[in-house]
């Protein structure tokens, strides 16, 4: 099951191809972030009719290492309130999680080095796709402690908010990725991306998860990133930048980079999740794994740029709406009832329609109580909101001074 | 479903031609009354339209405008009339390009060109003489080696590009109200503009006093016809005297 590279034990070799491929995944997040930064300026350009930066380097694609380069040189500056060692770490809290995460996205199927056969993937632990969760869990305090540690209020507010909102939103990722988990029956990115193979289009998760489970993650790891339109934690406008409002220079320049990691990571999360990772058509014959995986990618990426581009920004009531009392429920519901139809029938019957429902008791049982539980819950909301609207409690009010 | 709309709204965008002008490379029409870098005119026969009286200057709201006036000399006189500008200097870091020196002139002396594309890189190369503003002997603009010239920056340089007439009305369309300058001759009026029956019109006689210098100046009597050309400096000033 785990990296054939390691069949017939570890010697100097293997090593030599583990380091090698650590050093060429780091490679492939920085300049993917690289790309990433002027991919977006770019299209979110092309989508203001506009051209984007077209300057430095051809085109401009140099741009963004070039505005790297001016960030290294900037001076370091940091506030007389901050808390010092804890100031320091919190853009690394925020930057290592994420190149951790893409150690366990398989980029393809096997290369041969030197005799030895890997996989074009780092890590293949059998816990694999926890790690996600817990990377960005880690990925969580690197921005609480910066706002915290900056010794600064609107840093400190920008990070509470940020906090509260991947909190509530990590629920959601983790009900999603049980139903890739209950679809495929293994944590093992390797065996998620393996289970979808065979067929193009036809076998990936978003289609045998019924697609409901790949938006509420779509909208999920949107919200942890902290992407727009859930980008209310570094709203210039309230917030003056949030929580990285304190730094500058090269720590700043980790925020951002961590910032585009995650992006460029988190696509290849969701291409292995639910797009079938590499699988695509083989051409000539030759499978072109990578190749596929990054066209994926950067239509994901696009999707991300588009959504900028399109929704205004949240408010934080509705931000939490949204996700304790749509998407946590959804989530369970859809959890629910792709589990119900795990169950293979073995009915015998020629009907196609009979073969469906026979045997899916579980399956049926999980529909009817989802839709019970959910106008349940819608009424539970109904009942309460009178109490959290807070539009109607203004609305209320207003007309009771209009009264006096 | 208005949810989605918004999406196909921005999905088409990067379909649709791009609205960026790539500057330094591609450049907007300007306007032919674009407010420029100053130019200093000279009439057709080589003679410097200002006689230093400086209205400009008094009249500049950034102060920027600083004028000497000279009495011309007898045998060699550099403009038709008494006096001509001996100093005359802009320090293009104060200028606000209103155009109200052009507006003040009563010579059609000073006029703005549209080149705007030009930088400094110390103090005194921002302080215009006559040396710099004066059109050479073609009646061109001097190009400065810091200055961007475009083809067609210079035209249009004349009194016509005034707000008002030198009447003082607003009106002046279809009709030459403005003297021609040294290399580009009598700039043709818009045509079409105004209702020639319309009160604020100007009648033909009905100059203003600044006209009236203006013509004596450049030897036009009252009657508006030009003497003949050779003696028109020492008809001027004899008939201003």
């Amino acid at each position: 099951m785990g990296d054939p590279v390691f069949v017939n034990g570890l010697d100097l070799a293997v090593w030599l191809i583990l380091l090698v491929k650590v050093v060429v995944i780091f490679v492939i997040v920085l300049v993917s972030v690289l790309f990433m930064v002027m991919y977006e300026r770019k299209a979110v350009a092309w989508l203001g009719v506009r051209y984007g930066p077209n300057r430095a380097g051809p085109n401009g694609w140099l741009q963004s290492l070039a505005d790297g380069t001016k960030l290294l040189f900037k001076e370091a500056f940091m506030p007389r309130g901050a808390d010092k060692p804890i100031y320091r770490i919190a853009p690394y809290l925020m930057l290592i999680p994420v190149f951790l995460t893409f150690s366990i996205v398989p980029l393809g199927g096997t290369i041969t080095i030197a005799g030895h056969i890997t996989r074009l993937q780092l890590a293949d632990p059998s816990w694999g796709i926890l790690f996600l969760l817990m990377c960005s869990g880690v990925a969580v305090y690197g921005v609480m402690l910066a706002g915290w540690a900056s010794g600064s209020k609107y840093p400190l507010l920008g990070s509470v908010r940020a906090t509260a909102q991947m909190v509530s939103y990590e629920a959601v990722l983790g009900l999603t990725i049980a139903t890739v988990v209950v679809v495929t029956s293994s944590l093992r990115t390797s065996a998620i991306v393996r289970a979808q193979h065979g067929g193009f289009l036809y076998h990936w998760n978003f289609i045998h998860t019924l697609i409901l489970p790949f938006v509420l993650f779509a909208v999920a790891i949107t919200a942890e990133m902290t992407r727009p339109p859930f980008d209310l934690v570094e709203a210039e406008e309230e917030l003056s930048g949030g929580y990285n409002l304190e730094y500058s220079s090269i720590d700043f320049a980790w925020f951002y980079l961590a910032e585009y990691a995650a992006l460029v990571t988190n696509s290849a999360i969701i291409v292995t999740l639910w797009f079938g990772g590499p699988d695509g058509p083989r051409i000539a014959g030759n499978s072109i794994g990578p190749v596929w995986f990054a066209i994926k990618v950067l239509i994901i990426l696009y999707i991300y740029v588009w959504v900028r581009a399109t929704l205004p920004r949240l408010r934080y009531d509705q931000l939490m709406d949204l996700g304790w009392k749509r998407m946590i429920p959804l989530s369970l519901a859809m959890l629910m009832i792709v589990a119900g139809f795990q169950i293979t029938p073995t009915s015998t019957s020629s009907s196609p329609v009979a073969r469906f429902f026979v045997e899916r008791e579980w399956g049926l049982l999980a529909i009817l109580a989802s839709v019970v539980l959910f106008v349940l819950f819608t009424l539970a909301i109904e009942v309460g909101k009178g109490a959290t609207d807070v539009d109607a409690a203004y609305e209320a009010r207003l007309a009771e001074e209009g009264d006096e | 479903m208005s949810f989605f709309k918004g999406f196909a709204v921005t999905g088409r965008l990067p379909f649709k031609p791009k609205v960026t002008v790539q500057y330094p490379e591609e450049k907007r029409p300007k306007p032919e009354r674009f407010h420029g870098r100053h130019v200093l005119n000279r009439y057709e026969d080589g003679m410097e339209k200002c006689i230093g009286c400086e209205l400009c200057a008094g009249v500049c709201p950034a102060r920027c405008i600083y004028v000497r006036g000279a009495d011309n000399p007898p045998d060699e006189p550099v403009s038709p009339g008494e006096r001509y500008g001996f100093v005359y200097e802009i320090n293009f870091l104060r200028c606000i390009h209103c155009d109200m020196c052009v507006e003040a002139c009563p010579t059609e002396a000073i006029t703005e060109s549209k080149m705007f594309e030009w930088s400094f890189v110390n103090r005194e190369d921002a302080i215009y003489t006559k040396a710099e503003l004066l059109v050479d002997d073609a009646g061109k603009p001097r190009e400065l080696p810091w200055e961007d010239w475009k083809p067609g920056d210079d035209r249009n340089t004349s009194a016509w590009v005034r707000a008002t007439g030198p009447g003082g009305s607003a009106a002046m369309e279809g009709r030459v109200l403005w003297s021609g300058e040294l290399g580009y001759g009598v700039r043709p009026a818009q045509k079409g503009q105004s209702d020639p029956s319309s009160a604020d019109y100007p009648a033909e006689t009905d100059l203003s006093l600044r006209e009236m210098i203006s013509n004596a100046l450049r030897g036009i009597g009252v009657d508006g016809k030009r003497p003949v050309p050779g003696d028109s400096g020492q008809g001027a000033a004899g008939g201003t005297a």
